[in-house]
Order: structure tokens, then C-alpha cells, then sequence
């Protein structure tokens, strides 16, 4: 009988952090070959497709941004939640909520056209998302309720409540009952970069931006000191004079904005309209992306693209060797236990002891001491 | 009318109160699982593909248990083991569980269920009022009551429970006295992962059977709620599920009747009702304080 056993590195190993995602990755698909031969398919043909057909043509890389945009965007404000401590994990709820607000513009006000349109309906997108995630936060800051069930909730509310805009008051008057706004005008729709080559849109540009400036915060400023010194250890932040309940604010604030930014930039950009369902998952799939970046917003970008690789992969591989589309969501979900799991490696030495010695008595003595 | 309304309340808060009392162990020994909705949703899908494929009900929770509990090793392996963070696993527990199950169940979408019958106890069940609610429910009605009852007197009157508890509250000094964190946590979230399994099971073999994908739409998560607003005490996790269960079954009465307000808006008054009962419930600092596992959340590595 074996037993694992953790000894704590005496400082983090910078080749570990560096290598962990990885070799997350390689067990992933690892663990992804043996799936797809149990659902009998060949692991090797279901690989190729999801990982290196999207990659072969321009189109399809264009698909890529477009699906690597709100990826990036949500998880790199993520990050800011997740290395403060505090979890909000109703990223889907806000770019939900940042789409509503955006398109407030384009829908209620169609008669309204010229170039501030799309500025405008950026800005309130980050607005309404801001404001719907500082919902969970004021609620921590305040009343010290749980953000994460709190945000979660509010997923569901905003899911419903766009549900309900789209079939009711929203609904297209001239769209044969469906349950989608009017197409947003020429003046609300997000320009593509090289319509001639592909449909990827300023989507990207914005996640890219927003990475490289986070970045830059976290690494070089005063207010990215404050954010992990506090999630890293809350009462040395207390006596610097940091407060915990102001960070709350702070890291919501910036994840929903940033939520919300993707949110209107996917609906005036790849789709053009408001409908009941605008996000296949990418909240809390940008959590996958956060944490294989290793919540780092330049680690993100990668991440971000492997993720979004794994969308069209999925696509691609239910057209051509007919393998569901729902197996993308298994994978993602195991990619996130293993970089979870390898991500043990950065701090700990891994061995393995056999139990035969009386392992409980020993130690315990020893904690003693 | 009264006794129908009941029936039908006990039928949202069951599945509901079988994962809030697992979870609510498992938190109790200081760990926090948030992956109950994962568990949950794959105790569903396998309760019902088993259940549909041997034509026994029976099997289906069974295998829904033992999936559930599985399911929970897998979290248990990397927070226990490799000290990953737990929040963070939970999360991928869920992912992977929605992921995983919406794969499984293609096969059984639209497919005819197969529902677990009601079991009446004669006599009793002739009660006017109460009768039919308390004593002609499906089985895993009762074994949800039994459920609380154990647990209530396995933690507080137990030596094993009061041990449990020691390593929830103190994983340090529980460590110091010899005993075996880490295979007291190990049991505690397979109990919570076949809770949450069963759970699942009920719902698509009593609730709705059938399945449909996602078909726990955040029950897991309010089961979590759930065990805050019980404070960690089992009978109020009782007394909170059959809450949940009135306000989701408010909310589809007047629906029917027919209430002028968009059915999306009463759909989310059981998410928007456990989020202002949480803030009701924080609020109350030193309530909260006095009750949370010390340890709730926190990794352990034994120190050699």
C-alpha cells in the first residue's frame, strides 16, 4: 500500500509554474484519447481535429479570435478576482447583463444612428456589467454574504431576464414571433478587421488591450501589490493599511466591466442581435482559461486561444467524425482538474511512502515539538 | 387541496434537503465542496440510464449513489491529497459534471422514464390533513427524513460525529490527538458525493423522469445555500429545504393560475429568494461565526 505524501518546497519552483499548464494540457489529452476511444471513435482522428484542423485555415483562425475574445476579456478580470480572494463566478451573469444594457441602444432607440452609437453601447456594456457584479459585491463588502452562491444566483436571474426581454418587450415586431431582437443597424455593429479574410472583430483588439494593461497593473503598480498581497494573506494586508472590503469593490468592479465589455462586443459583433442565448458557457469556462493561465493576464491570452481552440475543435470534430459536441465540455472540465492538480507541483515535492511504519504517532509527536 | 399542495412541496424540497445534509457533512469536517451540483447532475444522468436500461428504479439510485460518491474522490483526491484549492476544485467538479453527463445523456434525451412508485403505509396513511404527505410519499421521501435524523444524532451524539467535528473545527490539534484527518475528510465527501447523488437520482427518477440536460438548474448551489442558512445544523436544513420547496412551487401555482406576471420572472424567485435569504442570514455576524467549521475551506498538510 502507497500513500502520498506532499513536502512543501522551502520556495515555489519557478520551472513548475512555468511548465504545470503543460503538462495539464498533455494529460489532458491524454485523458481525452482514452474518452474518445471509449465512445468509439479513433483518439488519434478526434485529436487532429480538435487541436489541428481549426488551426488550418484563415477563416477558421478568425472563428478562433472570435471565440478567444470574450475568453480572454472575462478571464483576465477574473484574475483580478481570483488573486484578491474573492470569487466571482458569475462572470456569465455580467456579460449577460453587459449585452442587455449595450444594446439598449440598437433595440429600444433604432431610429438613433451615427457614429456614437458604438461607443455608447460599449460603454454601458461595461456599466451594466459593473453594475450587476457590484450586486454580490456590496452584498460581501456589507453583509459579509457568500459572493460565490450570490453571483451564481444572479446568473440564472440574468439568463431569465434577457429570456424574457427577448420574447417580450424586445421581441423583433417585424421578426415572425421568433424570440430575437431587430437586427442591430449598420452604426451598432462591432467592424470586423479584415472582412475579406475572415469575420474576426474588435473583440480581440479590446481583450488583448485589456490583458497588456492588466498586466501592467498587477506586475508594476501599487494597486497590483494591494490586490495580491490581500488575497495571498488578508491581515498582512490589513496592517499595510489595505482594505479588504474596498477590494471586494474593486476586483468586481473591473471583472464585470470587462464581463460586460464581451458581453456587447459578441452580440454587435458575431451575432448582430439580442436572443435567448448569446453565451455558449463562456463565464465559467473563462474560469478554466483564468486558472490555466495560471492568473496571469499574459498567460491568459494563451490560455484563452487553447480554450477557445477547444469550441471550434468541438465543432469541427462533431462534422467530421460525429463525435458530440457536449464531449468540449467534459474536456474543458477535465483540462481544469488537471491544471488544478498539477499546479500542486509549483509548491510541493510529490512522493510516494509506503504506510507500513506507524506514520500518525510519529508525526503527531513532531507537530508537537 | 391543502395535503396536494404539501405532497408537492415535498417533492421540490427533497432532492434539495438529500444534497444540503451530505454537504452539510462534508462541511462540517472542514471541507467545502462546491461541487455538489456536479454530483448531483451526474447521479441524475446515471440514475436514469440505469434505471432505463434494467427497467428497475432501483438500481438507477443505486448507481446514481455510487456514481455520486465516485465523482466526490475525484475532488477528494485533489484537495485532500494534493491540497489544491478547494473552491477552485469544486468548480471544476461542476464543470466537469455538467460537461461530462450533457455527453452521457445524449443518448437518453426525449427517451420515456422510468418513476420510482409511491410506497403507502396502510392506516396511517388514511390520516385526513397529513396522511397522504407524511406517510404515502416515494421511498426517498423517507430515507431523506431518516437522513437528517441520522445525521443529526451521528454528529451530536456520536463519538465518531464529535470527531468529525473536532477535525472540522481543528484540524491541528485533531491531527496532534492522533487522528486521521485526512481519512475522516476522505469518507466525509464520498457521503456527500452519494448524497448528492441520490439527490440526482431523485430528480430524474421521481421529480421528472426523465432526463433533460442541465436538468438540476442550480439546485446543487442552493443545496449549498442551504447548509449556510442552516447554520450547519441538520433539522434546519429540514425546516430551509421545505422553504425552497414552498417558494419553487409558489412560483409554478401561479403560473398555472395563470398569475399576469412573465413566467421568467416567477422562475427566478427561487434564485433571487436564496440569494436575500443569505444576505438575512450573514447579516447576523456572530451567528455565523459561532457556528462555521473553524476549518471550513482550509487546505491541511500534515506537518512530518
Amino acid at each position: 500500500m502507497m500513500r502520498l505524501q506532499l513536502v512543501k518546497r522551502p520556495q515555489h519552483s519557478a520551472f513548475f509554474s512555468a511548465v504545470s499548464p503543460l503538462i495539464a494540457l498533455a494529460l489532458t489529452m491524454i485523458a481525452g484519447a482514452i474518452m474518445f476511444s471509449v465512445l468509439g471513435k479513433n483518439p488519434l482522428d478526434a485529436l487532429y481535429y480538435y487541436f489541428i484542423d481549426p488551426l488550418r485555415e484563415t477563416w477558421s483562425l478568425h472563428e478562433l479570435a472570435i471565440k478567444a475574445a470574450p475568453l480572454i476579456l472575462i478571464a483576465v478580470g477574473l484574475s483580478v478576482c481570483f488573486l484578491s480572494n474573492n470569487w466571482n463566478i458569475g462572470a456569465e451573469g455580467q456579460f449577460i447583463a453587459g449585452a442587455i444594457a449595450g444594446g439598449i441602444l440598437p433595440v429600444v432607440f433604432p431610429d438613433f444612428q451615427n457614429v456614437l452609437v458604438l461607443p455608447l453601447m460599449l460603454i454601458m456594456g461595461m456599466i451594466g456589467g459593473a453594475a450587476y457584479a457590484s450586486v454580490p459585491a456590496f452584498l460581501k463588502a456589507r453583509f459579509n454574504t457568500n459572493e460565490i452562491l450570490t453571483s451564481l444566483m444572479l446568473v440564472y436571474v440574468a439568463q431569465l431576464f434577457l429570456d424574457w426581454l427577448v420574447r417580450g418587450p424586445w421581441r423583433d415586431p417585424g421578426g415572425m414571433n421568433f424570440p430575437e431582437t431587430r437586427d442591430f443597424h449598420a452604426f451598432a455593429i462591432l467592424p470586423e478587421l479584415m472582412p475579406s479574410a475572415g469575420r474576426a472583430n474588435w473583440g480581440i483588439v479590446f481583450a488583448l488591450l485589456a490583458a497588456v494593461i492588466l498586466w501592467f497593473v498587477l506586475r508594476k503598480t501599487l494597486k497590483g501589490f494591494e490586490i495580491r498581497v490581500l488575497g495571498q494573506s488578508p491581515r498582512a494586508g490589513r496592517f499595510a493599511g489595505f482594505s479588504a472590503s474596498h477590494m471586494v469593490m474593486v476586483s468586481f468592479l473591473i471583472s464585470g466591466a470587462l464581463a460586460g465589455l464581451a458581453g456587447i462586443s459578441e452580440v454587435s459583433g458575431a451575432i448582430g442581435q439580442l436572443q435567448p442565448a448569446i453565451s455558449p458557457g463562456y463565464g465559467f469556462t473563462a474560469i478554466i482559461v483564468a486558472f490555466l493561465g495560471r492568473l496571469n493576464p499574459l498567460g491568459i491570452v494563451a490560455a484563452g486561444f487553447v480554450l477557445a481552440l477547444s469550441y471550434l475543435g468541438g465543432e469541427a470534430a462533431q462534422i467530421s467524425i460525429g463525435l458530440s459536441d457536449k464531449a468540449a465540455r467534459a474536456f474543458q472540465g477535465m483540462l481544469l482538474f488537471f491544471v488544478l492538480g498539477c499546479d500542486t507541483l509549483i509548491h510541493y515535492r510529490i512522493r510516494l511512502v509506503g504506510l507500513s511504519v506507524a506514520k500518525t504517532g510519529e508525526t503527531g509527536a513532531e507537530t508537537n515539538a | 387541496m391543502l395535503e396536494s399542495v404539501l405532497i408537492t412541496i415535498a417533492t421540490a424540497a427533497t432532492p434539495l434537503l438529500i444534497a444540503a445534509i451530505g454537504e452539510l457533512v462534508v462541511e462540517r469536517s472542514g471541507v467545502l465542496n462546491l461541487g455538489v451540483e456536479g454530483m448531483m447532475v451526474m447521479g441524475a444522468v446515471t440514475g436514469f440510464g440505469v434505471a432505463v436500461t434494467t427497467g428497475s428504479p432501483w438500481l438507477g439510485v443505486l448507481a446514481a449513489i455510487l456514481v455520486g460518491a465516485a465523482f466526490s474522490l475525484l475532488f477528494g483526491f485533489l484537495t485532500l491529497s494534493l491540497v489544491t484549492n478547494q473552491v477552485a476544485t469544486g468548480l471544476a467538479l461542476t464543470l466537469l459534471g455538467l460537461g461530462v453527463s450533457g455527453m452521457i445523456g445524449e443518448a437518453f434525451i426525449g427517451m420515456p422514464g422510468v418513476k420510482l412508485g409511491t410506497i403507502s403505509i396502510p392506516v396511517l396513511s388514511e390520516i385526513p390533513y397529513v396522511g397522504r404527505f407524511l406517510f404515502a410519499q416515494d421511498p426517498l421521501f423517507y430515507i431523506s427524513i431518516v437522513l437528517v435524523a441520522g445525521v443529526s444524532y451521528f454528529l451530536f451524539f456520536t463519538r465518531a460525529g464529535l470527531t468529525l467535528r473536532s477535525v472540522g473545527d481543528n484540524h491541528d490539534s485533531a491531527h496532534a490527538l492522533g487522528i486521521r484527518v485526512i481519512a475522516i475528510r476522505y469518507a466525509a465527501v464520498a457521503f456527500g458525493g452519494a448524497c448528492a447523488g441520490l439527490a440526482g437520482a431523485y430528480l430524474s427518477l421521481v421529480y421528472t423522469p426523465q432526463w433533460i440536460e442541465n436538468m438540476t438548474a442550480g439546485r446543487g448551489w442552493i443545496a449549498l445555500a442551504l447548509v449556510v442558512f442552516a447554520s450547519w445544523r441538520p433539522w434546519r436544513v429540514l425546516a430551509g429545504a421545505y422553504l425552497f420547496g414552498a417558494v419553487s412551487i409558489g412560483q409554478l401555482h401561479a403560473q398555472v393560475i395563470g398569475v399576469s406576471i412573465p413566467s421568467q420572472f416567477l422562475t427566478a424567485l427561487p434564485y433571487l429568494a436564496t440569494v436575500v435569504v443569505l444576505v438575512l442570514i450573514s447579516r447576523n455576524r456572530r451567528l455565523t461565526m459561532v457556528n462555521t467549521p473553524a476549518c471550513l475551506g482550509r487546505p491541511f498538510v500534515p506537518a512530518r
